[in-house]
């Protein structure tokens, strides 16, 4: 009896070895006359047991990792095949504490699944999504959506439903999905997971995005430095296509949609949603003015629902289990769950899908097994390059869009990179305004002047240059950034900014009691 | 006199009929929905700080200087994107704006120069006044930080200058190349604060696809784009409104002065033709008026082959008037005739064919008209009753199908071309049919659906064709022919077209346009809504130019598409006053208003006003007068502001008929090449230097206001005066509107026209009278001027300019951008950098077979003549044709063209010549001849100004 093994080809893991340990297996395995079937499956997202190879057993599948292929030898002596004990041996995979505490309703498949076999993706729960809702008119879908309390993933946290509605109201004979998977936040990667690892579940997000509001076309606007995706999707959009899940007539039922991948122009900026739809359309990444809404008048025109992958990929199980399903999950009105990504100085780097509510403490430490450098962590820079750094005395704060803004913070993608008490919080910052200056787009003046000038300011201050008056003008120019930015690149630049100086004063040379922000 | 700046409201007016009422600053004001807060604010006075806006272009949102408060919403919102909403309350003044907004010119000012004072733009520069408006009194940044500072300037432009280090990236100018001209020359390169505005691909201005239209300097709000002759002269004290006096398109411009100097031409916002819009010429090239080479004094001579001698102003009349006198009593009263200009106004051509008519006492009056509209004249009357275009210019902003024939708008009629071009970039649908592969065809965001790439000369076969398939395939709208056009007329014009040899399967062996191209095309046109006709020189110059004028209206009114906006027949008329020249009776058998002389209850009218008995048999045309000059029996010209001498067909044909008359009179700026065969040549003056009105293209009477006095004493008009009283015809008009008010009174479509009404509404579309006080923008709407619309049969006669293998090739000719006809103004301005020489377009295909390389020069041979020019090789044109443009009389394009001309109107057949192309190594016989005329002739000109 062929015996199955699951070596990742999750990009994650391909960096770190897993295309040589699948070879290496392949070739013991014959060596040995061992038969077995080899599946390439997405990743588990422990990024520090990558790559984690894992063996279907009577007990189910047994995981070792971190797997080099000069292991699989020993491997096999050891009888990995049956699951047996060896140095590497982590026990049944959904037994490690770092994955069986957590809630995959978005990234239920991942890890588990051939990303690209529709049979696979049917044999677990895919496309349940879909058939419920080719039985519902387009606005009971969208209220479904409005009921689980989704928001955007993206960063900007608008309720998803709400948005649909919009277009669902907005007449018109062409209407598009765009889906955002630019992933361009530093120390993010749950789109992308999601994207190589089961990227059927985005594509029924976005048929089923598509019957609710109308749209017969989708766009995924892909991050250009993801090859595998890239691959995967369009592996996934043939197959959904050939099994007649995408096209002119999806499953009988008459209805049509039909999904692209397009290729980001490598510009962070090309993210914010407008300027995402300037790039499709062929033109520079610039951003547009809102109003009018993407809604109302996205692509060349149309109304669009332009989402993040993750907010689509949720999608399906809402409409399998039930808006109040998801519901359940989270606190406040933050409802559900969020893949959040674990990176930086952290021991354990991953991704952890927890519904809200879950402390930054518990994420860092739980799970994240606190710094890898041993040092005590000082800061945590949440959702992405524009997000607020946050200071231990607030690790207690719940996951939770509205504590989050409480403390001038954001939850953004759900990236979370970890700082030990070595970072210098003043050369954070001036790298912050740095980010700021190398992405702009130069659409507007506070983000466009504003932020090489934010870098010499920053500059003046660590040379100790007239510090007061700087530190004052520093202050000043973020609130002319925050105020009248166009975009939320310059706009949420003084978070990261102002909250390391508010924060962490002595790294800027001024005491700690003078400053109140 | 003031200067006027013009209120910005910062966004356009929004359309729509809805309004909205919301509360600014604690007033309340209504607007229309979609307003936004920014105009809706400034339309009651509170102007909102700006930098990146303005009302001409739509917002972009990008200085962040216009930031308000809005009650109940987040954050700070742009008031030039955020459109107006009822119940709204806006703050725009609150200690927190006042905040960003100086915040935002800190960082404006931080990467700027410091020169004010020295500035170009010092005293009417937006930055400075916002920097004032917000207060700004302190840039704590400092100046040693990245900054733009030290970019070089681009000075290639002959007219503006381009400084980067003053250029606040509010791509104002970026959205009007786009937005306004349609070019996309200008592009924004770079990212972030490394944005720069670069034209093309890093080239400087003259070596991109920038066509000097002037509107990225119009739109900016700082010195980076400014014109080179405010630079040197500094800003105007006065401006004065006044009309274009170059293309068809009559645009309205302010002309910027310094005491009686012009330091600018600034295209009018209110400008119902151009709304602030240009082109090359008439936004740049006014500097021929001022040019050295304009003749101020007045001059005669006995013989051509003398030197000039300069006399003074009594002279001169009284030796024109004697000499007149002198030939009528020796040759009759039919030995003399004049030429109207179609460059001067309507009121000097309404009087100089007074004077014919008056004066000389007979109808011997043409004008240079015949040579272009003629047949529009003839068969837009004979089909829809009246010889006008039915159209504005707006209303191509409401077509769904534009169909172009022989026309080539974005050159010769460029403020009309991107508006056309912005109307199909928003999605109308266009059909071009012309030999030549013109810019509309292809070009940035504008795509022809179908370009009807015919023969030269065969339109009346493709015009009758588009015919056939609508009546064949049953897209004729019934309905409105039976209600509006005439019955009998209609049924056997349907038989007719319906004839099989009428068929585009029939017909594509002459016309070279494949069946199935010109019928999709003819559906498109029956069937895409509103269809629209423009129509140019390429149908009205030929031997059948009338039959497809003709054919043209047939298509409209068959196709319903007439008669309200979006629809229409709408020849370009080629120069300033060409319609107006036509409407006041410059042609032999027309008095004023298009009444025939024959008529006696006309005539009787004029007699009454002008006191004198009028003959009743049309006197000659052009072409007969040069006839009549050869045979003998025409002896005196007076010629307004025309060169007939290089713009009439077969040159040496028309040089030996003026060398056969005994008194020629040249009124005009310049020594052009009729007055070089001239005896008496009286200075004109420009249109900067007299009062009057020009006509459009679309019948629009618009001001010419005197802005300088004439350098050479005199109107135009005032001269013709002085000649008609000393002809011994006494005229004692004190003003041009005076003239005016006496056309208002004969003319029943110029009923309600006045000076004074100009003043109020800026220009007016005749008919302007009791039934229409304010003017007619669209024509034939509930019925057609003749009553019935008239159908007429369109039968396809070959003309008898037929290729042959000792001339393979056909000749058409055309104008570019920026050079005007003739050229006698635009070769005298710095416009040359862009066209310096006519040159011969050829197919690679011709060119290789002949051994012509890309800037050869070659032998242009035609039946009549023979002339030389370099050659550009080019895939726009077909194998088979060739084209020149006949800016440069010593290219001698017309000396080629033939004696062909319209059966109908004798306009010359222009377009289509026979010819053989070879390399050559030396200039033509006949233009070496010309250039020892010239240097003789220049050398007459230069002893008078010695003596
Ligand atoms: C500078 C900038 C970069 C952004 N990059 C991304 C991105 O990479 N992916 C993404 O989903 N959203 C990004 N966003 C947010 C999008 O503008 C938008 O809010 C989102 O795509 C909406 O989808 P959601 O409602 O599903 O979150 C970015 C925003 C800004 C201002
Ligand atoms: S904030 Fe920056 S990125 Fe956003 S529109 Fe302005 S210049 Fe562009
Ligand atoms: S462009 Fe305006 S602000 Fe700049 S130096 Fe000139 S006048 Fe001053
Ligand atoms: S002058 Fe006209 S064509 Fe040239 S860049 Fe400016 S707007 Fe464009
Ligand atoms: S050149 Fe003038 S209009 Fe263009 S971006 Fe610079 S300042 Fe604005
Ligand atoms: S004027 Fe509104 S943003 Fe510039």
């Amino acid at each position: 009896m062929s015996t199955k093994i699951y070596v990742p080809c999750d990009s994650s893991a391909l960096s770190l070895g897993a295309e040589s340990v699948a070879q290496a297996i392949v070739r013991e395995a014959a060596a040995r006359n061992f038969e077995i079937t080899l599946v390439r499956n997405g990743s588990r997202g422990l990024y520090w047991l990558e790559p984690l190879i894992e063996v279907e057993t009577a007990n189910g599948r047994v995981a070792y990792g971190p797997v080099q292929s000069g292991d699989v030898a020993g491997l096999f002596d050891a009888g990995f095949l049956g699951g047996q004990q060896h140095a590497l041996a982590l026990g049944p995979t959904e037994e490690i504490s770092y994955l069986k505490k957590q809630e995959r309703l978005t990234n239920a498949r991942v890890g588990i699944t051939d990303p690209v076999s529709l049979d696979d993706y049917l044999a677990h729960d895919g496309y349940k999504g879909l058939k419920n809702a080719l039985t519902m008119a387009p606005a009971a879908i969208v209220k479904e959506v409005t009921d689980s309390g989704l928001r955007g993933r993206g960063g900007a946290a608008f309720p998803t439903g709400i948005k649909w509605n919009t277009v669902l109201n907005a007449p018109a004979e062409q209407k598009y999905i765009v889906c955002n998977a630019d992933e361009g936040d530093s120390g993010t990667f749950s789109d992308r997971m999601i994207m190589e690892g089961d990227p059927f579940v985005l594509i029924e997000g976005m048929t089923i995005a598509g019957l609710a509001v109308g749209a017969t076309q989708g766009y995924i606007y892909l991050r250009v430095e993801y090859p595998h995706a890239h691959k995967n999707l369009n592996a996934a959009i043939a197959a959904a296509h050939q099994a007649g899940y995408l096209g002119s007539n999806i499953c009988g039922s008459g209805k049509a949609f039909d999904v692209e991948v397009r290729l980001g122009a490598g510009a962070y900026v090309c993210g914010e949603e407008t300027a995402l739809l300037e790039s499709i359309e062929g033109k520079r990444g610039m951003v547009r003015f809102k109003p009018p809404l993407p809604a109302i008048k996205g692509l060349f025109g149309q109304p669009t629902v332009i989402n993040n992958v993750i907010s689509l990929a949720s999608v399906p199980i809402i409409l399998d289990k039930g808006g109040a399903h998801y519901r359940d999950y989270g606190m406040g009105r933050s409802r559900g769950t969020l893949p959040i990504q674990l990176a930086g100085n952290i021991k354990r780097p991953g991704l952890v899908e927890k519904a809200f509510g879950i402390t930054l403490r518990e994420l860092l430490y739980d799970y994240g097994g606190g710094s890898a450098s041993g040092r005590p962590i000082r800061a945590v820079q949440v959702g992405g390059p524009l997000g607020a750094f946050v200071p231990e005395s607030q690790f207690d704060t719940p996951l939770d869009y509205e504590a989050f803004a409480a403390n001038w913070a954001v939850l953004g993608h759900g990236g979370v990179v970890v700082f030990d008490d070595t970072v210098d919080m003043a050369r954070m910052a001036r790298y912050a305004m740095e980010f700021c200056a190398i992405e702009s787009c130069g659409k507007c003046t506070p983000c466009r002047i504003g932020s090489t000038r934010g870098v010499e300011v920053m500059d003046k201050i660590i040379q100790n240059q007239d510090k007061a008056r700087n530190i004052q003008l520093l202050r000043d120019l973020g609130d002319t950034m925050l105020a009248g930015s166009l975009c939320a690149l310059g706009g949420m630049t003084p978070y990261p900014v102002l909250s390391a100086l508010n924060h962490f004063p002595e790294d800027f040379g001024v005491d700690k009691t003078s400053e109140a922000a | 006199m003031s200067l006027q700046r013009d209120k910005d409201y910062g966004t356009p007016a929004s359309p729509a009929e809805q309004s909205v009422t919301l509360e600014i600053d604690g007033f309340e004001v209504t607007v229309p929905e979609g307003t936004s807060v920014m105009r809706a604010a400034s339309s009651i006075g509170i102007e909102i700080p700006k930098l990146c806006a303005t009302d001409s272009l739509e917002p972009f949102g990008s200085c962040r200087l216009c930031l308000v408060q809005v009650e109940g919403a987040r954050g700070y919102p742009a008031s030039c994107t955020t459109p107006v909403a009822a119940g709204m309350k806006v703050k725009t003044q609150t200690d927190k704006l006042a905040d960003i907004r100086r915040g935002v010119m800190e960082l404006y000012i931080s990467d700027h120069p410091l020169d004010c004072l020295t500035c170009s733009a010092n005293g009417n520069c937006e930055l400075q006044d916002m920097a004032g408006t917000v207060g700004l009194r302190e840039v704590r940044y400092g100046y040693e930080g990245k900054n733009h500072l030290k970019s070089e300037k681009d000075g290639s432009n002959p007219y503006f200058s381009f400084d980067p280090s003053k250029c606040i990236v509010c791509s104002r100018c970026v959205r009007a190349c786009e937005e306004t001209q349609g070019t996309f020359a200008l592009p924004i390169d770079g990212r972030g604060f490394d944005s720069v505005i670069s034209p093309g691909q890093h080239q400087a201005f003259m070596d991109s696809e920038c066509v000097s239209c002037g509107a990225c300097v119009q739109a900016c709000p700082t010195a980076t784009l400014m014109e080179k002759s405010v630079i040197d002269k500094g800003q105007a004290d006065h401006s004065i409104i006044t009309t274009c006096a170059y293309c068809g398109v009559g645009c309205s411009f302010k002309a910027e002065m310094k005491g009686a100097e012009v330091v600018r031409m600034v295209p009018d916002k209110d400008g119902k033709a151009n709304h602030g819009h240009s082109c090359v010429k008439g936004r740049f090239a006014f500097g021929y008026a001022t040019h050295p080479d304009r003749i101020t004094s007045p001059m005669i001579r006995k013989s051509i082959h003398e030197p000039w001698q300069k006399v003074s102003w009594d002279e001169a009349i009284n030796y024109a008037a004697s000499e007149f006198k002198r030939i009528q009593a020796k040759h009759g009263r039919h030995s003399v005739g004049a030429l109207t200009s179609s460059r001067c106004t309507n009121e000097e051509a309404y009087l100089v064919q007074k004077l014919v008519r008056a004066a000389f006492g007979n109808n011997n009056v043409d004008t240079c008209a015949r040579v272009c509209h003629s047949p529009t004249g003839y068969g837009l009357k004979q089909t829809l009753g009246e010889s006008a275009g039915t159209q504005t210019f707006d209303s191509v902003m409401k077509s769904d199908v534009i169909v172009v024939i022989g026309a080539n708008p974005t050159d010769g009629h460029p403020v009309f071309g991107s508006l056309m071009k912005k109307r199909i970039r928003q999605g109308a649908k266009l059909i071009v049919v012309d030999p030549r592969e013109i810019d509309l065809v292809k070009s940035a965001h504008v795509q022809a659906d179908y370009h009807l790439k015919l023969k030269p000369g065969t339109n009346v076969a493709l015009v009758t064709a588009l015919a056939h398939v609508i009546v064949t395939e049953g897209l004729v709208r019934e309905d409105f022919v039976a209600e509006r056009c005439e019955v009998d007329s209609y049924r056997k014009w349907k038989e007719f077209v319906a004839l099989p040899h009428h068929s585009p399967e029939a017909t594509e062996a002459a016309t070279g346009v494949p069946a199935e191209t010109l019928r999709a095309a003819a559906r498109l046109y029956a069937t895409a809504g509103n269809g629209a006709i423009y129509y140019g020189l390429g149908v009205t110059e030929h031997s059948q130019g009338s039959t497809t004028v003709i054919g043209i209206a047939n298509l409209a009114m068959a196709t319903g598409n007439v008669g309200r906006e979006g629809v229409g027949v709408n020849p370009l008329r080629g120069q300033n006053n060409v319609q107006g020249s036509c409407d006041m009776g410059s042609f032999p058998h027309e008095l004023p208003g298009y009444r025939h002389v024959s008529d006696a209850l006309v005539r009787s009218e004029f007699e009454d006003a002008w006191g004198v008995t009028l003959e009743a048999e049309p006197g000659l045309r052009i072409p007969n007068m040069f006839a009549a000059a050869l045979d003998g029996s025409f002896k005196g010209l007076y010629c307004e502001g025309e060169d007939i001498a290089q713009s009439d067909p077969d040159t040496q044909h028309v040089h030996a008929a003026l060398q056969a008359m005994e008194c020629v009179v040249v009124q005009d700026l310049f020594l052009n090449e009729t007055a070089k065969f001239a005896h008496v040549f009286l200075p004109g003056a420009s249109f900067l230097e007299k009062t009057g009105t020009f006509t459009n293209a679309e019948r629009r009477i618009s001001p010419v206001r005197r802005v300088m006095p004439p350098l050479a004493g005199y109107e135009d008009w005032e001269v013709t005066q002085m000649l008609s009283n000393a002809l011994g015809y006494p005229m004692n008009y004190g003003s041009g509107p005076e003239i005016l008010d006496e056309i208002a009174r004969l003319v029943p479509t110029f009923h309600g026209v006045s000076f004074k009404k100009l003043d109020e509404l800026g220009s007016v579309q005749w008919p302007c009278n009791e039934s229409a006080p304010e003017g007619t923008p669209t024509m034939h709407i509930d019925q057609f001027v003749r009553g019935k619309g008239r159908f007429m049969l369109t039968e396809y006669v070959p003309t008898q300019e037929r290729t042959s293998s000792r001339f393979p090739l056909i000749l058409t000719t055309g104008r570019i951008l920026s050079q005007y006809n003739v050229g006698a103004q635009t070769r005298r301005t710095q416009n040359n950098a862009w066209h310096a020489e006519d040159r011969l377009e050829i197919h690679p295909h011709d060119a290789e077979q002949r051994g012509i390389k890309d800037g050869d020069w070659v032998g242009i041979k035609s039946r009549q003549g023979e002339t030389v020019l370099r050659a550009t090789v080019s895939e726009r044109m077909q194998p088979g044709v060739v084209y020149t443009t006949f800016h440069f009389p010593e290219s001698g394009a017309n000396v080629i063209t033939t004696d062909n001309s319209d059966w109908a109107t004798n306009c010359p057949e222009y377009k289509v010549t026979a010819v053989q192309v070879t390399p050559v190594s030396q200039t033509s016989e006949w233009q070496q001849q010309f250039q020892a005329f010239t240097e003789q002739q220049l050398s007459h000109l230069e002893k008078a100004s010695a003596g």
